[in-house]
């Protein structure tokens, strides 16, 4: 073996298939001095690829996640280690059965093949499967199993025959230097490699490696069970490793897949088992390897009975033995996704961790793309490591997180569904407040925000008929009619919304109108006072996200963005901050607390409490404004995310409470109601046709489809403008469009509402797909209570986009009549904007 | 034929061995335990033995609460009846060896063989199976590769580097396995299931004199490794010829 080298372009440490993947795709991207190291050996060091089950399966409800996967099956197939097999994910319940409906949606908006099988259409698949203990299966034919191992060493082979890689077992990292927050060398028992990037690709080592640069890689190795039954004669008569599709025993959160002669039956159903990566043995002190800690029999008894159930012919079969059995270890995070990207804290420190065997080659060219352009063919928006805010990169976090999270690898879980772990950890002052008025509290960044008051239940007599109940359980499940009677009080009188999870940043100095300039799609040199809402774009001029920008000052603005975007956000406005001291980024969300006041008596309540001109005339809409309430000085902007009259108030933070008490005493002449996310996040919103981050706005689509084009091109330079230009120049492939269901009833006589992600059919059944290959869905649904009507967001191709247009959306197997209500950005309910500016 | 094998739980290593800070035992913070190899052979022996002569197994170790283990592992291996010698800690052989020999004194069924590994795969101390067969009356043999049983007599297979040893013993005797007499089996999972029912019958030994005892474990150096490379792929072919000629081999 060759001498370590002294210098490098990059050092990626740990040769998985994720390290293996990533300097595959940097050594076709071009880099050359690429050093990949590992402190075991090759090819395979210890890590949780050595123990992989190696399967793929591809059904999903996150595009992220499909769009990954079915990448890395594409590399997989041109590495020629792949081999499809079919997988069937079977049911033992109605609710298993349902979701399986849901996800069949999810499979056609990707473009998935999948397909319902009956238990005896299993049986002809799996002959010894007791099909008695199922009642149905969701069938995917292009499942199959990997070579992970092989795949790594061919990935290895083309960058080290290019001449552009070098890769070096056993060799173990002891530092990561770093100069004013940037990488600067990789220390290792062999040597120290001076370099200018490092890649951590290290699955469950990775938080460890990443502490000795002082950054965080929020994961948390966990246990996962899994046995190997043999030899099974029936599975040895096949041809090759794999000859029968694989099952997933969904409702016993289990698999069963074919081994070559043995079954490996493995678990996501027993006891959250948390590993620190400290407490890894080394690979001389493991007895099987570090990632394959001893089988703990007890957690697995429920799980040997649940083998039998469903193939007693094979599994009950006393000559086979468990062959292998491990405790094998695997990297979880506090939301589910990978943690890609830079870190937030060490300049060209990049994180690749908690990446499976379905994400690997995938990953690898989404993470080298991003790092070689600075943005990636598929949107790795969800698994941008900088998402998590500061309380989230700690180990406590992830700890807690990753254990409630365990069982919810098989399991059903609602798009609402909250977490229980790690609660009430950022509350605003106005939450003694919000519990009294029966609040109920929805998490997002960690902020308890009330998705709606219980105190306003009263509100549904009150407004009787024009209130909805879902009679489904699923379709009520996380949700309250009380939301659509907070929605109704509000356009009615006046309500008062929480927003104090707003994520809040000042940016200041001589180069700020420059800086704000380059950064926004709409023009930032704006009269002071003035508040702009614009897309924020990455370089190819798709979202990178949306906000609202006040100019404060001459070279003062305020960035005003969601609770979850935040700390992605500050860190795209960091990354791209001039190299002088001409702009300072100040992060202000713990400084302020923010009230939504809105409503046509909004105007009413808030001149009751200030002696500021609160006119249309002296206070017009999109304008700032510092007024007095008691003498304390507050920041009003005029603006609504939910289309009423009305004002943001940010307040210093421990001045909050008090003016929160005194707004809501004054209103009470006014008939204020409490108002929760619900409204402002879903009802509100639908009804004014405004787009959500991550929803309907990502990096698959541009700002003209988004129908976020401005009039006209602002004449400063900024980012992702070309790729706008070239948008604004073409016919849009899809338009964005508000459609209204027309009749909620399914075959059962129960009425169905959807709730986002629902595909939309033509009236003929058919998907439809535009023109770069999309397929039309519901981006959001909720309630739009004001016009009495279920309101989805969707992008059509321009056949389908228009205003009247019958079209069918897919929910749980059934369609259901929709109309084209919108195009583009025009609001159902009050399409002039009349009441925002009244 | 009633058959008694007695087991015992220790740790299995990995390559480099850790010991607690006390130096008292092995830190097992991420081992599994389970029987020595020669006590898993002897397990199947048990097994196989009255499989085909019919009778009884039993399976027996000394231990803390947690050689449950072991005892289930035996079951699920197919034996039929389990006996814990509870105590706090591991004994040492003699003690052990006298807990032991009260027990099988103590229990209604008189055995026809009592097998034993050959040595305990942490301690090895070789003492266990002969002070039970001495303190019995019985006849011991140790080293067993092959054992047969014809009409209350015993036939084992002893392997020397001279060749076979065989001895004739009669019943009953006391046998200590050594790895290689058969391949014991992997448990199935409905042999999980079963051993999971089983009834353990639970003895709380005295321990009296202790005899022998442990002062602090030592991790002796590794030695270094001896290997020579000799070259690669087919240009390394003569030197290869060479060596095997100086061992003699070719």
């Amino acid at each position: 073996m060759s001498q370590l080298p002294e210098k490098a372009k990059v050092v990626v440490i740990g040769a998985g298939i994720v390290g293996n993947s990533i300097v595959y795709h940097l050594a076709k991207l071009g880099w050359e001095d690429i050093v990949l190291i590992d402190k075991g050996p090759l090819p395979n060091p210890g890590g949780s690829t050595g123990h992989a089950s190696n399967f793929l399966f591809l059904a999903t409800h996150s595009k992220e996640f499909a769009e990954i996967t079915l990448d890395s099956v594409e590399q997989y197939k041109e590495l020629g280690v792949f081999t499809q097999c079919g997988g069937i994910e079977v049911a033992r319940t109605e609710e298993r059965m349902e979701e399986f409906r849901r996800l069949m949606g999810s499979s056609k908006k990707w473009g998935i093949e999948s397909r319902y099988v009956t238990p005896a259409q299993v049986k002809e698949m799996v002959p010894f499967i007791n099909e008695e203990t199922i009642v149905g299966g969701f069938y995917t034919p292009g499942v199959g199993v990997v070579d992970s191992l092989q795949a790594g060493t061919l990935m290895r082979e083309y960058g080290e025959k290019k001449g552009v890689l070098s890769s070096f077992p056993n060799v173990e990292v002891m530092d990561i230097e770093t100069e004013d927050g940037v990488v600067k060398a990789v220390v290792t028992d062999k040597g120290r490699i001076e370099t200018e990037y490092a890649v951590i690709a290290c699955g469950v080592w990775s938080p460890r490696i990443a502490k000795m640069a002082g950054a965080a890689i929020p994961l948390t190795p966990q246990v996962h069970q899994m046995i190997s039954v043999g030899p099974i004669d029936v599975l040895a008569q096949t041809d090759g490793e794999i000859g029968y599709p694989i099952i997933r025993d969904m409702d016993t959160f289990m698999y069963e897949r074919q081994s070559g002669g043995d079954m490996e039956v493995g678990s996501y159903a027993h006891r959250a088992i948390l590993i620190h990566p400290d407490d890894i043995p080394s690979i001389e002190e493991a007895e099987m390897s570090p990632t394959e800690l001893p089988f703990t029999e007890e957690d697995f008894e429920a799980q040997f009975e649940h083998s039998l159930e469903i193939m007693p012919d094979i599994l009950g079969d006393e000559t086979a033995g468990i062959r292998h059995a491990i405790n094998g270890l695997l990297s979880l995070t506090p939301d589910g996704y990978p943690l890609l990207g830079e870190t937030t804290e060490v300049k060209k420190l990049w994180s690749v961790a908690a990446v499976w065997i379905k994400e690997g080659p995938g990953t690898g060219r989404l993470v080298a793309e991003w790092m070689t352009h600075g943005v990636s063919d598929i949107d790795g928006h969800h698994s941008d490591i900088s998402r998590f805010s500061n309380y989230a990169r700690g180990e406590y976090h992830s700890a807690q997180r990753t254990a409630e999270a365990f069982n919810k690898t098989y399991g059903i879980v609602h798009p609402r569904e909250q977490w229980l772990s790690n609660r009430n950890v950022r509350v605003s002052p106005f939450f003694q407040m919000q519990k009294d008025l029966g609040a109920v509290f929805f998490e997002t960044a960690g902020w308890e925000r009330p998705q709606w008051y219980e105190s306003n239940k009263k509100l549904l007599a009150e407004f009787g008929d024009r209130v909805v109940d879902r009679p489904n359980e699923w379709d009520s499940r996380w949700w309250s009619p009380i939301i659509n009677a907070e929605h109704l009080a509000m356009r009615q009188r006046v309500g008062m919304v929480d927003l104090t999870a707003l994520s809040i940043f000042d940016v200041k100095g001589s180069g700020a109108v420059a800086y704000m300039e380059k950064m926004a799609m709409a023009k930032m040199d704006v009269a002071i006072g003035r508040g702009v809402y614009t897309p924020i774009l990455n370089v190819k001029g798709t979202f990178k996200s949306d906000l609202t920008i006040l100019r404060l000052g001459k070279t003062h603005y305020r960035v005003i963005t969601g609770g979850s975007d935040g700390p992605r956000d500050m860190k795209w406005f960091n990354d791209n901050r001039p190299g002088d001291d001409s702009v300072t980024i100040q992060d202000m969300t713990s400084a302020l607390c923010t009230i939504g006041v809105w409503g046509p008596k909004a105007r009413d309540l808030m001149q009751s409490v200030t002696k500021a001109d609160m006119s249309n005339e002296a206070f017009p809409f999109g304008w700032t404004k510092k007024i007095r309430i008691d003498g304390v000085e507050v920041l009003a902007f005029r603006i609504s995310y939910v289309g009423e009259l009305g004002w943001e108030i940010y307040i210093p933070m421990e001045l909050g409470l008090g003016i929160g008490q005194k707004l809501w005493k004054a209103g009470q002449e006014f008939g204020v109601v409490p108002v929760g996310i619900g409204v402002y996040g879903t009802t509100g919103r639908l009804e004014k046709g405004y787009r959500l981050m991550s929803a309907e706005l990502d990096a698959d689509y541009n700002p003209v489809e988004a129908g976020l084009a401005r009039p006209k091109v602002k004449k400063a330079d900024f980012i992702g403008k070309e790729g706008y230009l070239q948008a604004r120049a073409e016919e849009p492939a899809a338009l964005l469009c508000t459609l209204t269901v027309e009749d909620h009833t399914s075959k059962s006589g129960v009425k169905r509402y959807m709730q986002g992600g629902e595909p939309i059919l033509t009236l003929d059944g058919e998907m439809i797909q535009d023109a770069k290959g999309r397929y039309s869905y519901a981006t959001s649904a909720g309630d739009g209570p004001s016009i009495g009507k279920h309101i989805l967001l969707a992008y059509l191709p321009p056949q389908h986009a228009k205003v009247g247009k019958k079209l069918l959306v897919e929910y749980m197997a059934e369609n259901y009549p929709v109309t084209v209500a919108a195009v583009g950005s025009t609001p159902v309910f009050d399409p002039n904007n009349e009441r925002m500016k009244a | 034929m009633d058959i008694l094998v007695c087991i015992k739980r220790v740790p299995v290593t990995g390559a480099k061995v850790v010991l607690t800070a006390d130096e008292q035992a092995i830190d097992a913070s991420y081992l599994s335990f389970a029987p020595g190899p020669h006590e898993e052979c002897a397990i199947e022996e048990a097994v196989q033995i009255v499989k085909k002569h019919g009778g009884s197994s039993t399976a027996l170790t000394l231990g803390p609460d947690a050689a449950v283990e072991q005892l289930r592992y035996a079951a699920s291996m197919g034996v039929d009846d389990l006996i814990l010698l509870e105590t706090d800690e591991e004994w040492p052989p003699m003690p052990t060896a006298r807990a032991i020999t009260a027990a099988i004194q103590a229990q209604e069924k008189k055995f026809d063989a009592l097998l034993f590994g050959n040595e305990s795969a942490d301690a090895g101390g070789y003492q266990v199976g002969i002070r039970v067969a001495h303190a019995l009356g019985m006849p011991v043999v140790t080293g067993i590769k092959k054992l047969e049983f014809e009409a209350g007599t015993a036939v084992a297979h002893r392997q020397t580097p001279a060749g076979w040893e065989i001895y004739e013993v009669p019943l009953p005797a006391v046998f200590t396995i050594k790895e290689g007499i058969n391949v014991p089996r992997y448990p199935s999972i409905p042999g999980k299931l079963k051993a999971k029912k089983k009834v353990i019958q639970r003895i709380a030994p005295e321990e009296g004199d202790v005899g022998l005892e442990k002062v602090r474990l030592v991790v002796p150096e590794a030695e270094a490794s001896d290997v020579t490379i000799l070259g690669h792929g087919a240009a390394a072919a003569p030197q290869m010829v060479e060596l095997l000629g100086e061992l003699g081999l070719v």
